[in-house]
């Protein structure tokens, strides 16, 4: 029963969400469901939290590669926390916090995004072959003419922003339309194995 | 080692200075480049401009201060164009930080009108913050029914039945306008998949100003996720897009109220210039090297 429960939860939830759309009768039914899975999901914040705290302090007590930086990594977690309860998220300890160490560090991570993807560039876009030139003059293109400088100087009569939007326009959305529809393809087959109980990786089965 | 083999191998650090230059210096020494918005841009600001006074728009906040840079000046020139308009503004976040982003936008917002000597938009009455909810598309699917159902209080604790603004809108049905600004999931896909099957208004036709009964559904991105949204915006599904740092220069211009956007466009282009022509170098010398050891060959 231990596995064939959460399957069975599983069945009728998406049955409940998949009919609604055709019975109004079922609606009420859902919005209930609604509010219950949006409580459920709250559930995870606290299992992730466990789970972190958790393999952490493992990491310590195992003296396990990178095992210092899981110290800071507690001591950050519980100072927001307790800061958060004591002094509240409006003003105060927290709010200092966040917005002078935790803003400039998250946007400092995903800035140094910037020199490795240059670096990448530098060694790695090499025309090897037609499709790959093909690539790299429609990546030079687009570079280009999404920054205002394809449009300045010299640069402006190659026309690098309209030939950008065309190929944003054209190209670019017939592909992203065919890699949507493929996707959503797949999902429905995945979801229709969950639903049916084919597919139980989610309860960790093979 | 030979001049080409060693350009081919270029000490990675190099680069990095080089980069790190090309951003430095548009930034003490700016450019003035010009900014020319885009039609998906224009098409954002063309859909707030065209919603009367006392429209209610909706903002989510979907992103974190990684992906600040990009979205935030965005957030800013977008709601600053609302107040000006005397919209309402009714901000949610499916992210857990977008009620940070909100808040620190507002902040932004606040400082930009008083300079201007605007009245400042009051809380409770032309704005109101609902904070964070998980499970992204089941609280678009939840707001279709009662915005009380999915946030009893608002992001400081108090009921949303004691806020003027929540008296004027029960359910999302009611909403003349989404501003999606996302940099994920939940995000842009979200409610574009959701929000019209769950009762929303549906979009008005392409290039009508006829609004009645109708919803804008418009997003904000960052720049590596705006092109996987043009199919939306080609079937009307969104009816306008801003994509990175670009889109929000772009519509700081529109509004013009020039920030952090327009000001990181020089440094930006710089940048995107520098990198091409580091791909360039890398192939004529891939090129030359290939040459070179087809000629040792023979």
């Amino acid at each position: 029963m231990k596995k064939q429960l959460p399957v069975i939860i599983g069945l009728i939830a998406g049955l409940v969400f998949i009919v609604q759309f055709f019975s109004p009768a079922i609606t009420p039914i859902q919005e209930r469901f609604t509010n219950w899975f949006i409580v459920v999901s709250v559930f995870a914040f606290v299992l992730g939290l466990t789970n972190l705290i958790t393999i952490n302090l493992q990491k310590i007590q195992r003296r396990e590669e990178n095992w210092p930086y899981s110290f800071p990594l507690l001591i950050s977690l519980f100072a927001m926390a307790i800061l958060s309860f004591i002094f509240g998220i409006e003003k105060g300890p927290f709010v200092w916090l966040f917005n002078n160490m935790m803003l400039p560090m998250s946007a400092t991570m995903f800035s140094l995004l910037a020199f490795f993807v240059a670096s990448a560039s530098y060694r790695a876009f090499r025309a090897r072959h037609k499709e790959a030139a093909m690539l790299l003059v429609t990546a030079i293109i687009v570079m280009l003419g999404q920054v205002p400088i394809g449009a300045a100087g010299v640069l402006q009569y190659l026309r690098l922003a309209d030939i950008t939007n065309w190929i944003m326009a054209y190209p670019n959305m017939a592909a992203q339309r065919a890699i949507l529809i493929g996707a959503a393809l797949g999902v429905v087959a995945i979801s229709l194995r969950i639903l049916l109980g084919i597919e139980r990786a989610y309860l960790g089965e093979d | 080692m030979g001049f080409v083999k060693r350009m081919s191998g270029l000490d990675r650090r190099i680069i990095f200075v080089i980069i790190g230059l090309a951003v430095i210096i548009p930034l003490l020494i700016p450019i003035g480049l010009p900014i020319i918005p885009t039609a998906p841009a224009r098409a954002t600001y063309d859909a707030i401009q065209n919603l009367p006074e006392g429209s209610i728009v909706l903002f989510s906040f979907d992103y974190d201060p990684s992906t600040m840079p990009e979205l935030q000046p965005m957030a800013i020139a977008m709601l600053y164009h609302c107040f000006t308009k005397h919209l309402k503004v009714i901000m949610i976040a499916l992210w857990p930080q977008g009620p940070q982003m909100a808040e620190l936008s507002m902040q932004e917002v606040n400082k930009q009108l008083e300079a201007e000597n605007f009245p400042l938009p009051e809380y409770g009455k032309d704005y109101v913050n609902l904070g964070y909810k998980s499970a992204g598309g089941l609280v678009i699917i939840g707001m279709a029914t009662s915005f009380a159902g999915i946030f009893p209080l608002d992001t400081y604790g108090t009921p949303i039945s004691e806020l003027p603004l929540m008296d004027k809108i029960k359910s999302g049905k009611e909403l003349q306008a989404v501003v999606d600004l996302s940099a994920g999931d939940p995000g842009i896909p979200a409610w574009v998949m959701v929000s019209r099957m769950a009762g929303y208004p549906q979009p008005p036709e392409p290039g009508s100003t006829d609004i009645t009964g109708k919803m804008y559904l418009l997003g904000g991105t960052t720049a590596v996720s705006a092109p996987g949204f043009y199919p939306y915006l080609n079937t009307n599904q969104m009816q306008g897009l801003l994509g990175g740092m670009r889109g929000a220069a772009d519509y700081e211009k529109l509004v013009n109220k020039p920030g952090t956007a327009i000001a990181g466009m020089d440094p930006q282009s710089i940048a995107h210039l520098v990198i091409v022509l580091f791909i360039i170098m890398a192939n004529v010398f891939f090129f030359l090297e290939k040459r070179q050891e087809k000629r040792k060959a023979t």
